[in-house]
């Protein structure tokens, strides 16, 4: 017990608490507010929440398709699929981006077909979009297939009984019903995408105001050893990623509600 | 005038079975569609990796393994995970015993403390041991006075992985823990033994699928963290890259062929991870099946 808490805030709150202090301590307020809205800044914002939001859209609608297909259904490899939607989790993000990086540039296997037809998927906004696709796909369908697996079909098969369309059982009982696990997943995805990283250094080109996100700026600040600048960023990161803890917590706690 | 509620029953019967199922076209589009963005987005990039290693044959990517820089990268990445791992292991532990086990003040908010490495970018958790260690930072000055090195040493590549692969082990273990309830532990408790047998022989073995699955994903975290430590490595070749700053660098000096060779390896870990993961869930199954068949044996 004793053990658990000192290890917990040696490794965890005495550098989050580090982090706060030295701003507080070597910035002031218009400093901080002036180095963490620079329009090089702002630009990565925009990236970084838009590309993050694009994925976790993405990855809200396919992946419960996914995670429905995979409960409901039978047909063959879904062993072999259900295993490798763990994938992301287990691949380190350097070898994620620069495979993507690879299938997408102009004479990848992907790329070949894409870049003809306009869609560039490597080195541009997009390839961040793709890569924080990657990264974040297993949160929906891994917190929807429990919620899947135990919902109680007698419902569907009552709305049924009383005339109901598949579509109309749907769209009244089902969706309602995941909708908050649903929701869940993509705050976890959208938590996930806006600190990644190392994924999409790789794929992104990573050119100021069009292509860097806000995590690539603080490792440039660091580089040009602006300190000052490097944590103004990172302090909103952080901020925004306890922001995001609380929400995914309050998200939990609704949808645990709608499943007892 | 029987006939006809005949029909209807039977048509109201059909209704009924299609609306608990989508009718078959909408099945297979679903299937498809899913089929589809698994291939694209996780076959594919895997596949592409080991056939982009291969592209210029086996010599090539043999050469690429045994270069110097790159054997020494897998060597320090390989030290960094047995070193991060078993502490995180420990801790792991300890903490889901405390959540899993016992009612104490706070225990909400230990158990939400503990997401928190999840929640933190990775460049930001490498930032925050720069400003403890660094140059400019907090023990700066001190550590400089007494030659102790952390920040751009093989010291700071290890907290940084601690910090980042922090949760992985209690995360799996409190949910295992708290299912097995404190029932048996109460039993040992009441038979006599101590806390510390009744840890080994009760409460550990119990979990100890949830722990092994904790620990291999700890190290496939450990062994593949690129952001945190590439803020606190320094990237000095042959001295603090590990096997993922490796892959960056070699890809920056177009040297595509090698990066994906190192690259290869760690997918092959990846794919062992998910391999072990399978395995264990398949095994915890059985278990479970076992376990709930043994007492209606003894019962006949």
């Amino acid at each position: 017990m004793g053990y658990t808490l000192f290890y917990l805030s040696a490794i965890v709150l005495i550098p989050i608490a580090a982090l706060f202090l030295r701003v507080l301590e070597k910035v002031t307020w218009e400093d901080f507010w002036r180095l963490a809205t620079t329009a090089r800044a702002l630009a990565a914002y925009k990236l970084t929440f838009g590309a993050s939001f694009v994925a976790a859209l993405v990855n809200a609608v396919f992946g419960t398709i996914l995670a429905w297909v995979l409960v409901r259904y039978r047909f063959p490899c879904k062993r072999l699929i259900d295993a490798l939607v763990d994938f992301p989790f287990a691949l380190p993000t350097a070898v994620a981006g620069l495979t993507l990086a690879n299938l997408f540039a102009g004479n990848g296997w992907l790329g070949r077909y894409l870049v003809p037809l306009g869609i560039q998927g490597a080195f541009t906004p997009l390839g961040v979009a793709i890569a924080l696709t990657f990264v974040g796909m297993p949160f929906v369908v891994r917190s929807l297939q429990p919620v899947l697996e135990g919902m109680e079909r007698e419902v569907e098969e009552a709305a049924a009984t009383l005339g109901a369309g598949r579509f109309r059982t749907f769209c009244g009982i089902i969706a309602p019903t995941l909708l908050p696990t649903i929701l869940t997943g993509f705050a976890q995805a959208f938590a996930r995408a806006v600190g990644e990283y190392g994924s999409v250094i790789f794929i992104a080109g990573n050119k100021p105001f069009e292509s860097e996100i806000a995590p690539l700026l603080i490792v440039i600040r660091l580089e040009e050893y602006d300190y000052a600048g490097a944590m103004a960023l990172a302090v909103v990161l952080l901020v925004i990623s306890f922001a995001l803890l609380i929400t995914i917590n309050l998200l939990e706690r609704w949808a645990s509600h709608f499943q007892h | 005038m029987k006939t006809d509620t005949d029909l209807i029953r039977r048509t109201r019967a059909g209704k009924a079975r299609q609306g608990i199922e989508e009718a078959p076209f909408v099945r297979w589009l679903l299937i498809g569609v899913s089929l589809l963005f698994v291939l694209a987005f996780l076959l594919l990039p895997l596949v592409n990796v080991f056939a982009q290693a291969f592209s210029k044959g086996v010599l090539p990517y043999w050469k690429a393994l045994v270069d110097p820089d790159t054997v020494s990268a897998i060597k320090l990445t390989l030290l960094v995970a047995a070193i991060s791992v078993p502490l995180n292991t420990l801790f792991g532990v300890a903490a889901a015993w405390a959540i899993a086990k016992f009612n104490f003040r706070g225990k909400a908010l230990l158990n939400s403390l503990l997401d928190l490495p999840f929640s933190v970018s990775p460049v930001v958790a490498g930032l925050m041991f720069v400003i403890l260690f660094g140059l400019q930072g907090f023990f700066g000055a001190w550590l400089d006075e007494h030659n102790l090195r952390i920040i751009f040493a093989v010291p700071g590549i290890v907290i940084a992985t601690v910090f980042i692969t922090f949760p992985f082990v209690a995360r799996e273990l409190v949910p295992v823990m708290q299912a097995a309830g404190s029932d048996q532990e109460q039993a040992a408790l009441t038979l006599g033994a101590n806390g510390w047998q009744t840890f080994w022989h009760v409460t550990l073995p119990s979990a100890k699928w949830g722990l092994l699955y904790g620990v291999i994903l700890c190290n496939a975290r450990a062994m593949g963290e690129f952001g945190a430590v590439s803020v606190v490595s320094g990237h000095i070749t042959g001295q603090t890259d590990t096997m993922p700053l490796r892959v960056e660098k070699l890809y920056q000096e177009y040297n595509a062929t090698a990066a994906f060779t190192v690259a290869s390896l760690l997918a092959l870990l990846a794919l062992l991870t998910l391999g072990i993961k399978t395995y264990l869930e398949w095994k915890q199954e059985r278990e479970y099946a076992r376990a709930q068949r043994v007492p209606s044996g003894l019962r006949t």
